[in-house]
């Protein structure tokens, strides 16, 4: 417990000192959502049906874009070996920096999504379930991306190999994450199993992942 | 405090050293010595864990859970954070001891509120041998302790370890530059055959 505070105090502090790879998913986030409806044309019409599921996309895509470096820093300059060789299993300290980036991205993006969801013509009903549905869904995107990110740690490309082997498993939570914004009826519990087992499955396979790069 | 028998290491196909033994005792230092590439740094990985050894066993003697400062080739510093709340990252894992303490053994007392990437690499140095001082542990496992850093601070280092050893404390450390210590055990890799 005193291993996942610490770090995570330090990697929110990292991440508001340098403003770095999450302050770079965000602006990504709405600077996506501001240029759909000038590419697509104001009307409301032509945006009302497909604004929820834009965001997903856009939230996915800015998710990938900061996963990538999620463990790099702390492999290349040392730090991981020295979190590795404490007492602690390694899973806390994936468990860790999965929280400090879902609270430096995935909570923002769900706490600005309305504010978008309104600029996309979303019905005003519908922001609600909107931000419900990124509060829901975006652990997953962080927790599932944490795997692919510790996975390709000792690879060149590291990023494109993550977005190869993370895409996929994205595609579950892109589906129900704008189904459930629509208000579809179970697509938010669906969402949600979704982000339990990630809790349950990804932490493991990340940590096995840093193991293997910190004994290479 | 920490007992090897009969290490092994590979690494790539080419075994590095085999057959170690080390029984390292509260007040002992170990130096690892050898030339490039000759597996002190592998050693030292795997005393620390971070490597399992292919063949052999290491037990940990000295009571309690290990606890042990290991010292890589990475300086485990952060730029955008300052000097003193890098160090007090790794001492608020150990759960006790004093920043301050550990930056004024190491000499960065005065830049303790300057972001580290404004550092040199003799002070960001520094900044990773400060965890040593700041959070007492009773092993050290040195790699390189001294690389970048100048005659005095070296001097410094030597000292520190010095006292670290009088204080029942033990060490492990692969250096180039001979660090004047008294040494109870010398461990000279390079000599297995491939």
């Amino acid at each position: 417990m005193r291993l996942f505070l610490a770090l995570l105090g330090r990697d929110l502090a990292l991440a508001g000192r340098q403003g770095g790879e999450s302050g770079l998913a965000l602006l990504f986030f709405v600077l996506g959502a501001v240029l759909f409806p000038l590419g697509l044309g104001p009307d409301p019409g032509t945006l009302a049906g497909v604004g929820s599921g834009l965001l997903w996309v856009i939230a996915l895509l800015a998710a990938l874009l900061s996963l990538e470096r999620l463990f790099r820093a702390d492999w290349e300059d040392g730090t991981l070996d020295l979190l590795a060789a404490r007492p602690e299993p390694l899973v806390t300290v994936v468990l860790s920096k999965c929280a400090a980036h879902w609270l430096a991205t995935g909570l923002p993006m769900a706490v600005i999504a309305p504010l978008l969801g309104s600029m996309l013509a979303v019905p005003g009903a519908h922001l609600g379930l909107l931000a419900l549905s990124f509060l829901v869904g975006t652990p997953a995107l962080t927790l599932i991306g944490a795997a692919g990110a510790a996975l390709t740690l000792g690879a060149r490309l590291g990023g494109v190999l993550t977005a190869i082997l993370v895409l996929p498993l994205y595609i579950p939570v892109l589906i129900f994450g704008a189904a459930a914004a629509e208000g579809r009826e179970g697509a938010l519990a669906l969402l949600a199993a979704l982000s339990l087992a990630a809790l349950a499955l990804a932490p493991a396979a990340a940590a096995a992942a840093l193991r293997h790069a910190v004994e290479q | 405090m920490l007992e090897a028998r009969g290490l092994a290491c590979e690494r790539g196909g080419r075994v590095l050293f085999r057959g170690l033994d080390l029984a390292l005792a509260p007040g002992e230092a170990a130096l690892v010595t050898g030339p490039n590439g000759s597996g002190k740094s592998s050693l030292l990985r795997l005393l620390a864990g971070l490597l399992p050894p292919s063949a052999g066993s290491l037990s940990w003697t000295g009571g309690g859970e290990p606890d042990f400062h290991y010292v890589g080739h990475g300086d485990a510093v952060k730029p955008a954070l300052s000097v003193s709340r890098n160090l007090a990252f790794w001492v608020g894992l150990a759960g006790q001891g004093s920043v301050a303490a550990g930056l004024e053994a190491v000499g960065l007392s005065a830049l303790a509120d300057l972001p580290a990437r404004l550092l040199s690499a003799g002070q960001r140095r520094r900044l990773c041998l400060a965890r040593l001082f700041a959070a007492p542990a009773p092993l050290w496992l040195l790699d390189e302790p001294t690389a970048g850093l100048d005659e005095a601070a070296v001097a410094d280092m030597a000292r520190g370890l010095e006292a670290h050893l009088a204080g029942g404390g033990a060490a492990v450390v692969a250096s180039h530059v001979p660090l004047r210590v008294e040494a109870a055990h010398r461990i000279r890799l390079g000599a297995a055959a491939p």
